[in-house]
C-alpha cells in the first residue's frame, strides 16, 4: 500500500488553509476506478453538497477524508496537514459521520450508542446525559426515546440519534452520506428543515452527499457534481443551470420530475 | 547453608513420600483382567500396603504404555501377548525365564505363571458345529460361507485373525469386528457362526459352545502372569513377594469359576477375589447415591476443566481467525482436522503425553471443544454487517474498544451457541474417559457392557443424558442472560 503522502507537495497555499482538501487523488477498487485524479477543497465553516448518480464516487470522497480508505495516488489534507494513519483516530473524533442506515449498534440503547465514545474518553454518566439532553432538544427528539434500542425506533428517530452520536463531542465538521436516503417523504422533508437549521446554527464545516438535486440546493450554496470519479462542475445552482459545463450537467439538472400545476 | 540443609532434608524425605504413594494396579477391559486386578489389590492390602485399582483402562497397548510410564505399577498379562505384541525379536514359545531377562532392561518384572493358560480359541454353537461336522479349526476350510465375528483386538493383532487365516488358509470373507462381550450373544442368536474365545471364559458352558481344536497349533500359550515395575522391589517389596506367591495358585478351573461368578451370577469382582484368597472382602460401604455423586463429580470435573481451557484458547483463536483471513482458514482447518479424529483414538493419543487418568481425558475433550467455539466466534464476528463495523471505526474508537464494546457483544449469541455445543458434546464424549482411568459416568457403562448388565449401563447412561439436558438448559439461560437485550428485540422483529 502506498504511503498517503507519496505525491503530496509541501504547503500549497489555498488548499492548505481549507478544513479538508484532496489533491490529485485517485482510488481504485479492483477494476473500478472510483476516483480519477480529483482535487477539491472545503473551506472551514462552509456547507457543500456532493451530487451525482450512484457509483459516481461521491461517497468515496467522504471515506477518504475520514481515513476509512486511503488514496492510491494523491494526498488528503486536513487543516493543511497531510492525513496520516497515526492521526486518524483523533481526526474521526473531530468529525461527525452519518450514513444512510445510521450505523447504530443494535445491542446498545440510543443513549448507549451516544455514550460509547464519550465514556471511552472518560466522561462521567452525568455529563453524557446532559449532553444527550442538549442534543435531543436540538434534534427535536423526545428524551424518553433515548432509553430505547435501535430496533424500537422509527427511521427518522434512528437518523436523529445517529446525528446526535456524531455531534456528542461537538466536532468541527459533519460528513453526511445520503443521511435521509432511507426515509419516507414526510419524515425526509421534516428532517431536511431541521438539518438546514442545525447546519446554519452550528456553523460547522459540512459536506453532504446526496443524489437529490433539490435536497442539495436546499442544504448548500456550493454544489459539486461528480461523475465517473471526477468533478464535472463546481459552483452554485445558478451556475449549473445557466452555465452548464457539459451536456451531462444539463441532463442532470433537468432530470427532476415536476408535479402537474393546478389547472386554472 | 540453610538451603543445602533444606535440599538434603527434602532428599531424605522423598523416599518416604514416595513410599506413601499407593501401589497402582491396572486392569484391561474384560472381567478376568479385572478379577486378577482385584486379586493383586487385595493381596497388597493384606500385606499392609495401600493399593488402588485403576479398572478397565482399555486394551493391551494402553496398559503396557501406562506400566512403562509408571502410571500403573502392576497389571495381569499373558505370555502370548508379551511375545507377540510387547517384545520384539522373541520366539513365540519363549519361556518365562527368557521373558524375564528381556523385560528387565525395560524396568519391568514378571511373575511365574499364575497356573492357567487362557489361550485364544475359536468357538461355535455346539449344535451348529455338530450339524456341520466341525470339530477342528481345519474343518472350517470346507465351509467358506460361515460368518465370523471376532473381537476388535483379535482382528488386528499379529497373533489373531490375520495369522490364523494364513496358517489354516481359511477362505471365509464374512468377518466382522465385535466387542468381545457382545460376541457371545451374537453367536448364540445365530447372527454369526464362529467367534474368538478365551479358554477360561465363563460363557463357554453357559452358551453351550464348542471350542474347536487348534490342530495346527497356531495359538501360542497364554499363561497368565503379573507384570510389575521393578522399582516396586524397592518401594514396596512386600507387594512383589505377595504377587510372586500367587504363582501356580490359580488353575483354569478356578479362573473359569471366578469369571462365572462375576459375569453370570453378578457377584462383585472384589468379593470373588477376596473369597478366592480366603480373606474378607472390603466393606461395601459405597451406596448408590454416593457412587452417583462421586461419578458426577468426576464427570463434571472433566467437562468443566476441558471446556474452561477451550474457551480461554478458542475465543482468541476465533478473533484472530476473523481478523486475519488467511490465518483464519488455517486455524479453522486445523481445528476441523482435530474434530475428525475418532474419539476413542483421541483419548488413546493423549496417553503418551499425559499418562492415564483425568488429564489426558481433559486434553482430549479440550481438543474436541475447540472447533465449535472457534468456528462460532469466527462466524459471529465475520457476520457483523460491514456498515456497523465501519460505523464503529468512523466514531474514532480504537480497535480494542471496538472489539470489546461492539463486535464481541454483537457476536455473543453465536459464541455462546458454540460453547453450548461444545459442552453438550463434551458431556457425551466424556463417558469414554473411563477407558483411560478418568472415571465418570462411563465407568458403570463400561462395566455394564462387560457384564452384560443393562441396569449398570443405565446407571451411567441416564445421568449422562440428564447432565446433557441440564447443561443445555443452563447454557440457554446464560445465553438469554448474556445476549444484549437490543439484539433479542432485533431478532424478534
Amino acid at each position: 500500500m502506498p504511503l498517503p503522502d507519496r505525491d503530496c507537495l509541501p504547503d500549497t497555499g489555498a488548499t492548505s488553509r481549507a478544513a479538508f482538501a484532496m489533491e490529485h487523488v485517485s482510488k481504485r477498487y479492483g477494476s473500478v476506478l472510483a476516483l480519477d485524479d480529483i482535487s477539491l477543497a472545503f473551506a472551514a465553516g462552509s456547507t457543500t453538497a456532493l451530487i451525482g448518480s450512484s457509483g459516481s464516487g461521491k461517497s468515496t470522497v467522504l471515506r477518504l477524508l475520514l481515513g476509512l480508505e486511503w488514496p492510491d495516488q494523491g494526498c488528503v489534507r486536513v487543516d493543511g496537514q497531510v492525513l496520516e494513519r497515526s492521526a486518524v483516530l483523533a481526526l474521526r473524533r473531530r468529525v461527525g459521520y452519518l450514513t444512510q442506515d445510521g450505523g447504530l449498534f443494535p445491542h446498545l440503547t440510543a443513549l448507549g450508542n451516544l455514550a460509547l465514545l464519550p465514556r471511552h474518553l472518560g466522561w462521567n454518566a452525568q455529563r453524557i446525559r446532559q449532553r444527550a439532553q442538549e442534543l435531543a432538544a436540538l434534534t427535536h427528539l423526545s428524551p424518553a426515546v433515548l432509553e430505547r434500542y435501535p430496533a424500537e425506533l422509527s427511521g427518522g428517530q434512528r437518523q436523529r440519534v445517529a446525528l446526535m452520536r456524531g455531534l456528542m463531542l461537538d466536532p468541527d465538521a459533519l460528513l453526511l452520506d445520503e443521511p435521509l436516503g432511507a426515509l419516507d417523504p414526510i419524515v425526509r422533508h421534516e428532517l431536511q428543515d431541521e438539518l438546514k437549521i442545525i447546519f446554519d446554527q452550528l456553523g460547522k464545516t459540512v459536506i453532504v452527499v446526496t443524489h437529490d438535486l433539490a435536497e442539495a440546493v436546499w442544504f448548500a450554496d456550493r454544489l459539486v457534481l461528480v461523475r465517473g470519479g471526477a468533478v464535472v462542475q463546481d459552483g452554485r445552482f445558478e451556475d449549473l443551470r445557466d452555465r452548464p459545463a457539459s451536456a451531462f450537467v444539463t441532463h442532470f439538472v433537468q432530470a427532476q420530475r415536476r408535479l402537474p400545476e393546478r389547472s386554472p | 547453608m540453610k538451603r543445602l540443609l533444606l535440599v538434603c532434608g527434602v532428599l531424605l524425605l522423598l523416599p518416604a513420600w514416595l513410599q506413601a504413594e499407593p501401589v497402582r494396579i491396572g486392569s484391561k477391559q474384560f472381567t478376568e483382567s479385572v478379577i486378577l486386578g482385584e486379586v493383586a489389590r487385595i493381596s497388597a492390602r493384606d500385606v499392609g500396603v495401600d493399593a488402588v485399582h485403576e479398572r478397565e483402562l482399555g486394551g493391551t497397548s494402553i496398559l503396557w504404555s501406562a506400566l512403562q510410564h509408571g502410571d500403573i505399577d502392576v497389571y495381569a498379562e499373558y505370555t502370548g501377548t508379551i511375545t507377540h505384541e510387547l517384545l520384539k525379536g522373541v520366539a513365540p514359545d519363549a519361556d518365562i525365564a527368557t521373558l524375564r531377562a528381556k523385560l528387565k532392561p525395560l524396568g519391568i518384572g514378571i511373575t511365574d505363571s499364575l497356573g492357567f493358560n487362557n489361550t485364544y480359541a475359536i468357538g461355535m454353537r455346539a449344535d451348529r458345529a455338530a450339524q456341520l461336522h466341525i470339530r477342528r479349526i481345519s474343518d472350517l476350510l470346507a465351509q467358506p460361507g460361515l460368518r465370523f465375528g471376532f473381537s476388535n483386538e483379535f482382528m488386528d493383532r499379529a497373533d489373531g485373525w490375520p495369522g490364523l487365516r494364513q496358517r489354516y488358509g481359511l477362505p471365509q470373507t464374512q468377518v466382522r469386528g465385535l466387542d468381545h462381550t457382545l460376541s457371545y450373544r451374537a453367536v448364540a442368536s445365530g447372527a454369526v457362526d464362529a467367534i474368538d474365545l478365551y479358554s477360561t471364559d465363563a460363557e463357554i458352558p453357559y452358551y453351550h459352545l464348542r471350542t474347536l481344536e487348534d490342530d495346527r497349533h497356531y495359538f501360542p500359550r497364554y499363561e497368565a502372569v503379573y507384570l510389575y515395575r521393578l522399582s516396586l522391589e524397592h518401594s514396596a517389596p512386600a507387594v512383589v513377594t505377595a504377587l510372586r506367591q500367587l504363582a501356580g495358585r490359580i488353575d483354569e478351573d478356578a479362573m473359569r469359576r471366578m469369571n462365572a461368578r462375576v459375569k453370570l451370577q453378578g457377584i462383585k469382582d472384589g468379593v470373588v477375589a477376596a473369597d478366592f484368597l480366603g480373606v474378607r472382602a472390603d466393606a461395601d460401604g459405597v451406596g448408590f447415591w454416593s457412587r452417583l455423586l462421586q461419578r458426577s463429580v468426576e464427570h463434571v470435573k472433566l467437562v468443566v476443566l476441558s471446556l474452561g481451557l477451550a474457551i480461554v484458547l478458542a475465543i482468541p483463536l476465533g478473533i484472530l481467525a476473523a481478523r486475519l483471513q488467511r490465518l483464519g482458514q488455517v486455524v479453522l482447518g486445523l481445528t476441523g482436522i482435530l474434530q475428525t479424529v475418532p474419539s476413542l483414538a483421541m483419548f488413546v493419543f493423549m496417553i503418551p503425553l499425559f499418562g492415564i487418568g483425568t488429564w489426558p481425558a481433559v486434553a482430549a475433550l479440550f481438543f474436541y471443544s475447540l472447533l465449535p467455539i472457534v468456528r462460532n466466534t469466527y462466524a459471529g464476528l465475520v457476520g457483523i454487517a460491514p456498515e456497523l463495523r465501519e460505523s464503529a471505526a468512523a466514531l474514532g474508537l480504537p480497535p480494542g474498544v471496538r472489539l470489546r464494546e461492539v463486535e464481541l457483544p454483537m457476536a455473543m449469541r453465536s459464541i455462546l451457541a458454540g460453547v453450548k455445543i461444545a459442552a453438550v458434546i463434551n458431556v457425551g464424549t466424556a463417558t469414554l474417559a473411563a477407558l483411560i482411568g478418568a472415571g465418570g459416568y462411563g465407568q458403570p457403562i463400561l462395566t455394564g457392557i462387560r457384564l452384560d448388565d443393562i441396569g449398570l449401563i443405565l446407571e451411567g447412561a441416564v445421568p449422562a443424558a440428564l447432565l446433557a439436558l441440564l447443561v443445555q438448559g443452563v447454557f440457554e439461560g446464560i445465553e438469554r442472560w448474556l445476549t444484549p437485550r437490543g439484539l433479542r428485540i432485533e431478532a424478534r422483529l
